[in-house]
């Protein structure tokens, strides 16, 4: 299924494309470059060819008429309970950056029930127009009406750009949106830019758990969409001074065709939101049992944290899952990461390896978590962290 | 109750490593599993069949080997298995992938609940299972992490989602597409007459062609909106770690609690 082409006569087996290769599909047999199925027709082997042995089938392009049609950029405004999640202002923040570089407007929409203040504070944020859509049938996220709505939005006012924040609802909606649209979507993007020769937009993410990063276009269909990563980028100043316009939207579904009924919410205690923490504390085999994470919650509420934990804690039935942090778990970007007991497996690196300031505490000097840390104290965590409590409890004054 | 399952071979991502010299994956000795969301999703069928009856049937698409993953679903106790392979199908994005799974389920006939990974471990992008949803107009549940009803009578089913700032309830129609995560069960290991059985069974192959109202144009890198144009090493994190070294923990923990309150992230 490789989808290189290579000329076998022209190949003269120097193994450039071999070396270059991401993804490790290129191997030289008897000579001669060969090809296998991991071969993702990225592109770079192309480049370094000195023989022009190596070709990929071609696309097929969009009209250019039918892609000029669509303008402006868009960004989901999640929001929860009627309270706006960060990441959506995370968003609007890198609209407006995108938008002013492509010379084009804002758009935030909204969609819930009793949520105008949300959409003024889209304006506040930095959106030139809201798309207000609210009715009792959209107080909760259900994926099916909101698609719907958004996606009547899009055919209707044709959008260039559309961002969603990769949270559980905004990877839920976009996945829906962009499969109706027929369009294209990147997950969990961790860089944004708008290409200054072809103006299109350059989604940049991490694959294959953290270990490559990948820059994806969507050169012939519209809108781009996007989901990305929480706390990547910065939450843009508020304005309350801002003016911008809100346009109301009526529903496009009445609440007798949802398919889903929301039965109930169950609320999780503060420390397990690890997505919004700003402060995590996370135990890992190291904390020995359940109760080994008595020191390490004390630390995350001195310091108003959450509290994390690896695989292995969680596998062992330490602690329950919704606390996982890592490949299999949450990926996490929090301004200080404390690992306590955790020897830093590569899965476990991939959900929290972009932390601003990362803290190790083990007993290993040569566990890997030590090669990502900022610091790191080599000593027992039973005796390690309930002194960091006490030294912090002293300095915060709680 | 006929119950499907997507399921994706994966290489081992906690097993590859990167060759820092020129950035680039190194693949050797790096073995394929199946993604392990979808063995979460394989095992969850087992369970809905065991209480319910009915069969189990995996669907995966990928190149030849990935037979592999099936033969080991199958050994685990999945009923039947079919295999979606053709050049046509190649380097095909979440779009594509959806399209070309979902035009395979149709063609397997009627089914009540549709269960996968809530993501893959190698793309992690969790947008196939949405995607095979919406091309089917069926509901989509995902991150699912609990089944607490399901009634085949009145074809309807109530799970628990584990979104951020807790568990959802919902409760949606049959047929559904559910996404699950790690903590809704424990896969069970295949077992010795499982093994046998899924050696000696012919798994189909399907190819383009084979699918009902399969659209070519839609499949593979034809079919695919989105492109990946560079791939590069991730950045390495800057500088060298601090290692406090201090008389005793105390002096230790006050030293890194000032270096803490310096770097102001507290």
């Amino acid at each position: 299924m490789a989808l290189l082409e290579i000329n076998k006569e022209e190949c003269i087996g120097c193994e450039a494309c071999v070396d270059v290769c991401p993804f490790g599909a290129l191997s030289m047999v008897d000579g001669v470059a060969e090809v296998d199925e991991q071969c993702t027709a990225c592109g770079p082997c192309l480049d370094v060819c000195p023989a022009d042995a190596l070709s990929l089938a071609e696309r097929p392009e969009a009209a250019a008429e039918d892609l000029r049609a669509y303008q402006g950029v868009w960004v989901w405004v999640e929001q929860f309970q009627g309270e706006a999640a960060s990441i959506s202002w995370e968003m609007v923040g890198q609209g407006r950056r995108l938008a002013d570089q492509r010379g084009t407007t804002l758009t935030a929409c909204v969609v819930g029930h009793n949520v105008e203040h949300v959409a003024k504070q889209a304006i506040a944020y930095g959106a030139d127009r809201v798309f207000w859509v609210d009715d009792a049938s959209l107080a909760v996220y259900r994926t099916q009406p909101y698609a719907r709505t958004l996606v009547q939005l899009v055919r209707q006012y044709k959008p260039e750009i559309f961002l969603l924040g990769a949270s559980s609802r905004g990877r839920d909606l976009a996945g829906s949106v962009a499969t109706e649209l027929y369009t294209g979507l990147t997950a969990d993007c961790t860089g944004l830019d708008i290409d200054p020769e072809t103006k299109l937009l350059r989604q940049t993410r991490p694959a294959f758990g953290g270990n490559i990063m990948a820059t994806i276009i969507s050169p012939n269909y519209r809108p781009q969409m996007a989901t990305v990563r929480h706390r990547v980028f910065e939450l843009p100043e508020m304005d309350a001074s801002r003016q911008g316009q809100i346009v109301a939207v009526d529903p496009v579904m009445a609440e007798d065709d949802v398919a889903t009924k929301v039965v109930e919410f169950i609320m999780e205690q503060g420390e397990v939101n690890l997505a919004d923490a700003k402060i995590i504390v996370s135990g890992g085999r190291g904390v020995g049992g359940p109760e080994g994470f008595a020191p390490i919650r004390e630390l995350a509420e001195v310091l108003g944290g959450a509290v994390g934990a690896s695989r292995a804690a969680v596998d062992a039935g330490w602690i329950p899952y919704a606390h996982q942090v890592g490949q299999t778990g949450r990926t996490v970007r929090p301004d200080l990461y404390i690992a306590c007991g955790i020897s830093g497996a590569v899965q476990h690196l991939a959900g929290m390896g972009t932390a601003k300031v990362i803290v190790a505490i083990n007993r290993d000097p040569d566990a890997p978590i030590f090669g990502v840390a900022n610091y790191g104290i080599v000593g027992d965590l039973f005796e390690v962290v309930p002194a960091l409590t006490a030294q912090f409890r002293e300095r915060l004054g709680n | 109750m006929n119950i499907i399952v997507c399921i994706k071979q994966v290489p081992d991502t906690t097993e590859v490593k990167i060759n820092p010299e020129t950035g680039t994956l190194i693949r050797e000795g790096v073995p394929s599993i199946i993604n392990p969301f979808d063995t979460y999703a394989i095992e969850e069928g087992l369970l809905l069949k065991e209480k319910f009856g009915g069969t189990v049937t995996i669907v995966s698409m990928g190149p030849p080997q990935a037979m592999e993953a099936l033969k080991e679903a199958v050994a685990m106790g999945a009923d039947e298995a079919v295999l979606l392979s053709d050049r046509a199908f190649a380097g095909a994005d979440t779009w594509a992938t959806a399209y070309a799974l979902s035009r395979a389920i149709r063609k397997l006939g009627e089914f009540d609940i549709i269960l996968c990974g809530k993501q893959a471990i190698d793309g992690d992008t969790g947008q196939v299972g949405p995607g095979i949803a919406g091309q089917l107009g069926i509901s989509q549940l995902t991150y699912v992490f609990k089944i607490r009803e399901l009634d085949p009578e009145t074809g309807t089913v109530l799970v628990e989602r584990l979104l951020e700032e807790g568990r959802e309830v919902v409760q949606a129609p049959l047929p559904a597409l559910l996404t699950v995560v790690k903590d809704i069960n424990q896969p069970r290991y295949p077992t010795f007459m499982g093994i046998r059985r899924a050696t000696k069974m012919e798994i189909p192959t399907w190819a383009a062609a084979d699918l009902p109202a399969c659209d070519s144009g839609k499949c593979g890198l034809n079919g695919s909106p989105t492109q990946v144009v560079r791939v590069f090493a991730p950045p390495a994190r800057e500088g060298q770690v601090d290692l406090i070294a201090a008389d005793d923990m105390n002096e230790a923990a006050s030293i890194l609690a000032d270096k803490l309150l310096a770097e102001k992230v507290i």
